[in-house]
Formats: C-alpha cells, structure tokens, sequence
C-alpha cells in the first residue's frame, strides 16, 4: 500500500482530503426534482447553478464538476427512453461554469466536455478563457459519448454496431479503446494549444513595433488517427499554465487514459479493497505510461444521501426510489446515513491511496448543504479537511504546480 | 414602443429616428492601439468588464466581439505587428452575461467550422444564461489555411460559404424552434417534468447536414438569439436581407451609407419582410477632442499609431502579393506591378485583395499618390487611417444623429481604438447630448436585446418533426 501512495500527492496519512462535488440537474436520483425543495423550473437560468456553486465555495470545495451531454438524458446507456417523468434537457456546462466564475471567488469550475464530437481547437480555447474569466480556476472533465443518438445530432460518424448491454466483450473493449485513444489525442491537443504562446509571447516592443515575439508563438503539428490540429491556439496561455483536465472511468482502458492524460481520475470503488485495486492498476498504467513521476489524484465518487440520522436518510431514499418507481442503481457506491458516518467511510477509503471524493449528491441543495454544513464541519474536526483556502488557484487547492511550458527553451 | 422622452418630428414630418449604438471589442488588427499607455489587456477579463460595464452604463444595446480562428500570417510567419489572440467567443459573452444586466451579447461565430447543433445549443444556452441577450453574427470562411485547425480541414469551395452559411443558420432556426416554450412542466405533484414527449425533436437533411434527434435546450427567452450579419458582396446583402436581424456594415459615411441602406432594405419585400426588420449599424471608429481642431490634430496622431511604416508595408504587401520589406515606407510607392498568382503572401484575413483586382487597386493607389504627392505611409493612412468621426462632442453627436436621420444607418457600432477605456469618453460626453436631444435611450425599456432593437418576436417555423414543415 505503501508503494500505491509514493506517487500520490496529498495521500500521506496526515494531509488533508480533497472534495469536489458533482451538480447535474437536480440531484443524481432521478426523483430529486420532485423534492419540496429542489427547484426544477429553475434549472435552465444562470441563478441556480450560481446559488449551488455559491453553496460548494462555502463548504471550501475543491471544485464543483457540471455533468452535461449532448442530447437528451436517457436512464438507457445507449438509447433514448423518451420519458417525460425525468429531468430533461440541459444547458451546456462550459457555458454556466463561465456565468458562474465571475460570481464566485476560489473554487475550482469544472465542466464536462464531450471528446467525441467536439472541436478540440474550439474546446482548448474555451477552457482557456474560462481560466481567464474565472483567475486560474477552470478545468475540465473529458467524457466519450458513443450513444447513437448522439452521434446522430451531429451527422458525422456512424454509432459502433454493438449493444452496450449483451455485445460481445472483446467488441466492447475495442470500441471503447478506440474512444479512449481519441479522447487521449484530444486532449494531448488541447495542452499542446495551452501551450503553444510562451507566458511571455507578449512583449508590446514599441521601439520595433513587435506585439508579440513570434518565435514565442509555436505550431503544435497535431497528426493523428481522427484529427490533425495546426496550432497555434488563437487564446494565449491560461492563467494555471494547464487548466486541470479529469475523466471519469471504470475499466483498465481508462487507467490508462488517465495514466497518459489527466491531472485528477474520478473512479467507483463500492469497497476499500477495490479501491486499493483500481489505485494498483493506476500506479501500473502510469509506470507503464512513462508518467510515475507526474502527479495524478484519484478520486473516489460516491452518490450520497446526507441526513441527521441513519434512519432519516434510509427513509429519503427510500422516499425517492418510490417517487421514481425504482431503486436507483449508480456506477458508484451510494452512500445513505450521517456526516459522521461519510466522514468515517471516506477516511477509511482514503488509506487505499485515494487523495479525494467527488461526492455526488442524490439531491440538491439537500445534499448539497449536508455536504457543506455537515461533512466538512466533521472532517474539519478531525482535522481532515482544510478551514480555509489556501491557493488562489484550482490546481493550487490540489498542490499542483504550475507546470513549465513544454515548448519554452530552457 | 413608448418613450420617455417623446421623439421631436423632423423637418420632414417623420419621428425622430432612435439610434442604436454598440461597442465592438477592440480587435486583432491596426486600428486598435496597443502602444499607447493607456492601452490595457486585451485578454484579461478585467477589460472585458471594464469595457461592457461602460457600454451598459451609457445604455448601449449591445457589445460586439469579432472572431477569428487562425493566427494571421504574412510573408510565411505570424504577423506581430498587430495586437494577437482573443478569448473563446462563447465563453467571454456568458462570463460579461454575469457582471451585466441588460447590454446585449452579440458574439462571432464562425458556420464553416462548426455543427448547427453544437452552435445551437451554445447560443440557446447564452440565451438563457443571460436572460435573453444573445446575438450571433454569422460569417463564413472557406481556406483550407483556417481548416488545418479542425478536424475536417478546409473542406468548403469558395462559391458554396454563403449557401451553407444559409443552411446552417436556417438548420439552427429548426433546432430553436423544436421547443415551443412552456413544456417545462416539472410539476412535482403529478410527477410530470416534460408536458410533451416529444419536445425539441428535429431532422433535417440536406446536401451539407444530415442530423435528427432531440434538441436539448428548453426555448430561451428570445426565442432565437438575434441574427447579424458582416459580409458586403452581392450574395453576403442577400443573406442579410433573407435571414439576417441586423447588418454590421461597413458603410459609416452619408452618401454610400445611403446607397448601401437603399439597397439592403429593398431588397427585404422580396422575403416578406418590412423595412424595420433589418437593421443597418456600420462599425465607427472615431476621435474625439475638447474641439473640432483638437480633435482633428488626435486624429492624425491617432491615424500614425495605427500605421507605423512596417504596417503601412504590410498593407502594400497585401495588394502587391509579394515580399516589399525592403521597400521605403516614407518614398514612394513599389515600382514594380503586383504578383497575381496565388495569394500566399498573406494568409487569414477576409480583405485580401484578389485576383487581377490587384493590378486595379495598385493602379488606383499609384495616381491617387501621384496626384497627392503622397508617400506610401501617408497612402496607407489617406486610405485606411480615416476615423469615420472625429470633433467635438457635439458634433460627433451631429454627425451620428444625422447619419441615422437621413437613413444611411439605424445607429453605429464603435470601434475604439483602446482597450479597454476606449468607450468611456464617448460614453461621459457623446451619449448625454443624443439623449438630450431624444435621439437616444436614457434608460432601457425592455429586457431583452431583441428589445433594445425594436425587432418582433422570431416566428416560429413549423413543427420540424413532419408536420407542416417549413421549406425554407
């Protein structure tokens, strides 16, 4: 165990916990929006997501991740449900990150993009400017979407012939590399284009009438399997030098996404054991990477149902899964009980050499506020987690340097 | 509309027309001068709050960012002597959308290397998050030199930008209309979020997009965001005429605004369209001085900032087509014809002179410097240094209110050429005499952009799912 944690930053037993929360509609249980106090008619203006990120920036988060997808949200993993009893439709996350950053001083904004569709030209001087907009907070979660009706708003490529659900493994496997492989390329993009001005490209020379020192400014000659990328990016360089880049995975195929790509990796363990697993496979897929050395947060995520006790909470969730006519089921471990009882479980799994939690809350703000106003009053007590921002930037609050530009001569 | 203040009539009987007046962003080429101290950051958001702040506190209707997708290049390298780089469009505008209220957020975005959908949502988002703000104006490019950013590559001939240009913004129309506005329900008792099962459902297909599915955001208070346009050829004015809210023209003098005006607005009846549905704002740069003579004198000191001898070459070698930095930008101007072949010398700009057209326009420049015994910087900054108002505060407010009076525009979008203070002196000075005189708002009136234009709701087209679908 020991091994699994030389490599992690902040996971020596006496440094503090990272928390980030995860805010997608109202709440991740699909009856969230039918609680008395959630505001569902609210979801598409910017006053919501500006009062939840307010809420997470008190509780001294991390940062706040907003899921988002490109077309309908659908219960089926790979197609439509056309139900109208669920939260539907959405605005996109890297625009309400940005309408949220001017109202919001210290934690970090991390919208999800989708790799598959996207531009990477376009998306690499989004996310910059959210870094501008937001002083060296911005970061971004990569996710693949491969669900045919997605790919179908678009037009552009043709959805993988296989069933998510029964298709053959291998099948499977091979799809979902291939997504993971462009998805690392995308990214591999989006740092060259941060890149890509040298901090002081800048120079404003009057005595020559120069703007910018071109030999600062640099091609970053991207050629790969699914796009070819020129360079350089018309944003010059973000504030946090590399705007943190997350992902959300599940399988050895996205250890190595991360091993190759990311900053921090949201991961689902339901037990302490298979979290020290799938910190195992990480560690390995960074050795095999090449990228030991680079600090990588794992992330450990967790729906959670947050009450005053044990009972109240069972009783909420119980409540919900009645209203949605269903037990909810996550790919993460759902957690039901007290803030005492998370706080105990979290720095349980911590020893397993996760760094930090993405705590989903089932709904909001209920869960929001049990995170903020009774999680981290608890984990403070035990001197877990910190009483106060400390950096004034995202990668900061996660004791991650500035990183040298990799185009600038030394 | 009701006004606080009642128009006076004019001499010829008709209301005082009410100007718009916008603020475009400072951009990337030789009008804006980064050289002088005062010139702040054109990237950190501090200016864009600054500058947006200024046009809100002045009641403007809305601040306008350019766009462009590729770093400039001239004689095979990045060109340094203008400002360089820009935020994300579609970032800034939500980001001022939260230190704003009412300024509407009109941002540039490109329909060449962009999906309908995508750009749909980003603007139906905008929409929202700025409480019915947006606007887009819409260009078109072509060069494959743009294309080897993006996955597909400079994919489009030259003859085809305007046609897809149209179907793309006519395939975002059917995406904004996919939603009715009102089917979200979320009524918590019944458990009913969505009132229709099949809300935002579209599929179009046509020889440039072939997409179907569900949209997946609500209709935005707008309805659609307002729809400008920039391009001036025969085909760009047709486009405005057919599709477009309001043109970005660059026509800001009396007599060719007035022909540009006539000809734009002619040409609405044949799209069913009235007069007051499209309107014209030609971007202004201006000077301003304590007088007229004082601010003739900043002007011409203006003028030089803007054209140093190295610009002044830069701009000969765009119409020359051939490398001219040996050339003397106090002598005359080259001797030598300009090369017609390929323009290769300077690449990502929409105003390169083309073709054989290089042969007139160096033949022009030559007898308009002879005739004037002009050097080619003092050529340079006769034909690109001219502010469009330059005097008092009085009298640019004459010249702008006379300008909108006699129909040669609707009102103007300024170019300052300082980021970001650039708007602030305009604002204090300019903006107080057209509101004494009613020709401008003293406060805003409606909510919306679409407001503030005085434009009517966009009719919604038919149900895109089968039924009654709209052919245009």
């Amino acid at each position: 165990m020991t091994e699994a944690l030389a490599n992690s930053p902040g996971t020596e037993p006496a440094a503090p916990l990272h928390l980030a929360v995860a805010l997608d509609g109202a709440g991740w249980h699909p009856a969230a929006w039918r609680e008395p106090d959630a505001r569902p008619a609210d979801l598409f203006g910017a006053a919501y997501w500006a009062d939840l990120v307010r809420e997470a920036e008190h509780g001294l988060l991390d940062f706040a991740t907003l899921e988002d997808s490109l077309g309908f949200q659908s219960d089926h993993p790979q197609h439509a449900d056309d139900r109208t009893d669920r939260v539907r439709g959405r605005l996109d996350a890297v625009l309400i990150a940005a309408r949220i950053g001017p109202l919001t001083d210290r934690i970090g904004l991390v919208p999800t993009i989708v790799t598959t569709l996207t531009e990477p030209f376009h998306l690499a001087k989004a996310i910059a400017t959210l870094d501008y907009t937001s002083t060296g907070r911005a970061g971004v979660r990569a996710q693949v979407s491969l669900r045919p009706a997605d790919l179908a708003l678009f037009g552009r490529r043709e959805a993988p012939d296989v069933d998510f659900l029964t298709g053959p493994p291998e099948r499977l496997r091979a799809v979902l590399e291939d997504a993971f492989d462009e998805t690392a390329d995308y990214i591999e993009v989006l740092r060259r284009l941060w890149d890509s001005w040298e901090d002081d490209a800048e120079i404003r020379d009057a005595a020559t009438g120069r703007f910018v020192d071109r030999d600062k400014l640099h091609y970053i000659d991207f050629e790969g399997r699914w796009f070819d990328v020129k360079g350089p990016s018309i944003t010059p360089r973000p504030p946090q030098g590399q705007p943190l880049v997350t992902a959300l995975v599940h399988q050895e195929t996205g250890h190595r996404l991360l091993a190759r790509s990311a900053d921090v990796g949201f991961v689902t363990p339901h037990s302490t054991g298979e979290a020290r697993t799938i910190v195992a496979g990480i560690r390995a897929a960074q050795e095999a990477a090449g990228t030991a050395a680079r600090p990588l947060h794992v992330f450990g995520d967790l729906v959670v149902f947050l009450d005053a006790t044990e009972a109240a909470a069972r009783d909420r969730r119980d409540r919900l899964d009645a209203a949605a006519g269903a037990p909810y089921t996550s790919d993460a471990e759902i957690f039901a009980g007290t803030a005492a009882q998370l706080a105990d479980l979290l720095l349980e799994r911590r020893t397993a050499g996760l760094s930090g939690f993405r705590l989903r809350p089932a709904a909001l703000p209920h869960d929001l506020l049990g995170i903020t106003r009774a999680l981290v009053p608890e984990l403070q007590r035990r001197g877990a987690f910190r009483t106060a921002y400390e950096a004034g930037t995202l990668r900061g609050h996660l004791g991650l340097e500035r990183p040298a530009n990799r185009y600038a001569h030394l | 509309m009701s006004n606080a203040v009642d128009p006076p009539a004019r001499h010829n009987d008709r209301p005082r027309k009410r100007i718009h007046l916008a603020a475009h962003f400072p951009g990337v080429n030789n009008t804006t001068v980064w050289s002088d101290p005062r010139s702040g950051s054109h990237i950190d958001f501090k200016s864009f709050v600054h500058f947006a702040q200024t046009a809100e506190r002045a009641k403007f209707d809305f601040l306008f960012l350019a766009e462009g997708l590729r770093l400039r290049e001239q004689r095979g390298r990045i060109y340094d002597l203008d400002v360089v780089g820009r935020p994300d469009t579609f970032t800034v505008l939500a980001a001022l959308a939260a230190v704003t209220d009412r300024l509407g957020l009109t941002g540039t975005i490109n329909s060449t290397f962009n999906e309908p959908y995508e750009v749909a949502r980003q603007f139906a988002s905008l929409d929202h998050l700025s409480a019915g703000r947006a606007a887009w104006n819409v260009v078109t490019s072509w060069d494959a030199f743009t294309g080897e950013n993006f996955r597909r590559g400079g994919f489009l001939p030259r003859d085809q930008r305007y046609e897809r240009a149209r179907t793309f913004l006519h395939t975002t129309w059917e995406l904004f209309d996919s939603w009715h506005g009102g089917e979200i329900l979320a009524d918590k008792e019944s458990g009913t979020f969505l009132a229709d099962p099949d809300a935002g459902r579209f599929a179009h297909h046509d020889a440039h997009f072939s997409i179907s599915g569900r949209f997946n955001v609500p209709r935005s208070p707008q309805g659609r965001p307002v729809i400008f346009q920039a391009g001036d050829s025969e085909e760009g004015r047709e486009f405005a005429a057919s599709s477009a809210d309001a043109i970005f023209s660059r026509h800001a003098r009396l007599e060719e605004g007035q022909a540009f005006y006539r000809d734009v607005k002619s040409r609405l009846a044949r799209y069913g369209r009235a007069r007051d549905d499209l309107k014209i704002l030609p971007a202004a740069t201006f000077v301003l001085g304590a007088t007229d003579a004082e601010a003739a004198e900043r002007s011409r000191e203006v003028a030089r900032q803007q054209v140093s001898g190295r610009t002044a070459i830069a701009f000969l070698e765009r119409v020359w087509n051939r490398d001219l930095s040996d050339h003397d930008p106090d002598g005359p101007l080259p001797s030598v014809d300009p090369y017609v072949g390929e323009t290769t010398l300077s690449r990502g700009r929409a105003d390169t002179v083309s073709g054989p057209d290089k042969l007139r326009v160096a033949r022009e420049w030559r007898e308009l410097a002879e005739a004037e015994k002009l050097t080619s910087r003092e050529l340079v900054i006769k034909l690109h240094g001219r502010h469009a108002f330059v005097g008092s505060p009085a009298t640019v407010a004459d010249r702008i209110d006379e300008l909108v009076q006699n129909d040669a525009a609707d009102g103007v979008i300024l170019v300052p050429h300082i980021t970001p203070g650039g708007l602030d002196e305009f604002a204090d000075t300019v903006v107080p005499l057209l509101q004494e005189r009613g020709a401008f708002r003293t406060e805003y009136e409606g909510e919306t952009l679409r407001d503030h234009l005085g434009l009517r709701p966009p009719q919604r087209l038919g149900r895109a799912a089968g039924e009654e679908r709209n052919a245009s």
